[in-house]
């Protein structure tokens, strides 16, 4: 890259890159060589995923919280919460369905 | 860079002259489907999830799934989201060399494809052992989610060789740039898909 300010997106580029290989590294390895409870083993799986969301849509999606980006930012927002009302309210109902069966 | 112009996602800045005053309002457009698409895969998810237990007596994650091949899938697909950012900055830095953009482009295509490759190996020794989509509501629900994944996949690799073609013929105007940033935020939206399904379908399947 030329410019500094390309030099500095490649190096966020990378640094994304980078950090979302160890953590997926950390999720199969909770669950490919380490013999824990369940429940932890979900936990560390689960949390890795959301990080390297987390890191994902900051590094290489390039959402962050500044104001120029404000009503792009409010339709994922919405977006997320009906997908967190849809998707954990069906998720919440049919495990307690199951649960009485 | 003037502020109001600028949409989430790589913003190619004023030095790009209409592909960056011009593609605000068709970026914006593009996330609302991007995020239509993710209530799409979120109620799927959601589906899946709530028949996790419903493998009818058939053959459950542990005798399915291969976590070696997910792991390989998931190395390519994570590498083929960095390419398409290697790509991506290609484009707004080194406009001059178009040979390094179609280069990422390709590397990015070859990778998406070795993924797929990958991919419908482990639907067909699934099904060789008996895990077809009708066995059980399990099984429906697991080939409805990586399925509809695979299938966004293919359209990502057809509309990187309508890219392909269309750089060759119109050159880098305008509107190539933007629907490259739109393709580059499909592909990483992509691979985002993909850490929830290798999470909740792979690794909490088999733990």
């Amino acid at each position: 890259m030329k410019t500094a300010e390309g030099q500095r997106e490649l190096n966020r580029y990378i640094a994304g890159g980078l950090l979302s290989i160890v953590l997926t590294v950390v999720a199969f390895a909770v669950v490919l060589w380490f013999d824990l409870t369940r429940a932890t083993t979900l936990s560390i799986v689960g949390l890795s995923a959301v990080a390297q969301i987390i890191i994902q849509v900051r590094y290489f999606l390039h959402i962050d919280l500044s104001r120029q980006k404000r009503e792009d930012l409010q339709l994922i927002l919405f977006s997320l919460l009906l997908l967190t009302v849809m998707a954990g309210g069906t998720i919440w109902i049919m495990g307690s369905l199951a649960g009485r069966m | 860079m003037t502020i109001e112009n600028l949409h989430p996602g790589l913003n190619l800045g004023a030095a790009h002259g209409e592909a960056h005053t011009r593609s605000e309002p068709v970026i914006f457009g593009f996330w609302v489907f991007l995020m239509s698409d993710l209530i799409l895969f979120g109620i799927l998810f959601a589906t899946y999830v709530a028949m996790s237990n419903g493998t009818a007596g058939g053959p459950g994650p542990q005798e399915l799934f291969n976590l070696t091949s997910i792991a390989i899938q998931t190395g390519l697909l994570l590498l083929s989201s960095l390419t398409f950012g290697f790509a991506s900055l290609t484009l707004k830095h080194d406009e001059g060399r178009r040979r390094h953009l179609l280069i990422w482009l390709i590397i990015t295509a070859a990778l998406a494809v070795a993924f797929l490759g990958f991919e419908a190996s482990d639907f067909h020794s699934m099904m060789q052992k008996g895990g077809v989509p009708s066995r059980s509501g399990w099984l429906s629900a697991y080939y409805a989610l990586v399925g509809l994944h695979g299938i966004h996949i293919i359209i990502g690799l057809l509309w990187m060789a309508v890219m392909l073609a269309q750089i060759s013929v119109f050159g880098l105007s305008y509107q190539v740039k933007v629907r490259l940033l739109m393709l580059g935020l499909y592909w990483h939206f992509l691979d985002l898909v993909w850490v929830g399904i290798f999470s909740i379908v792979f690794l909490a399947g088999v733990a």
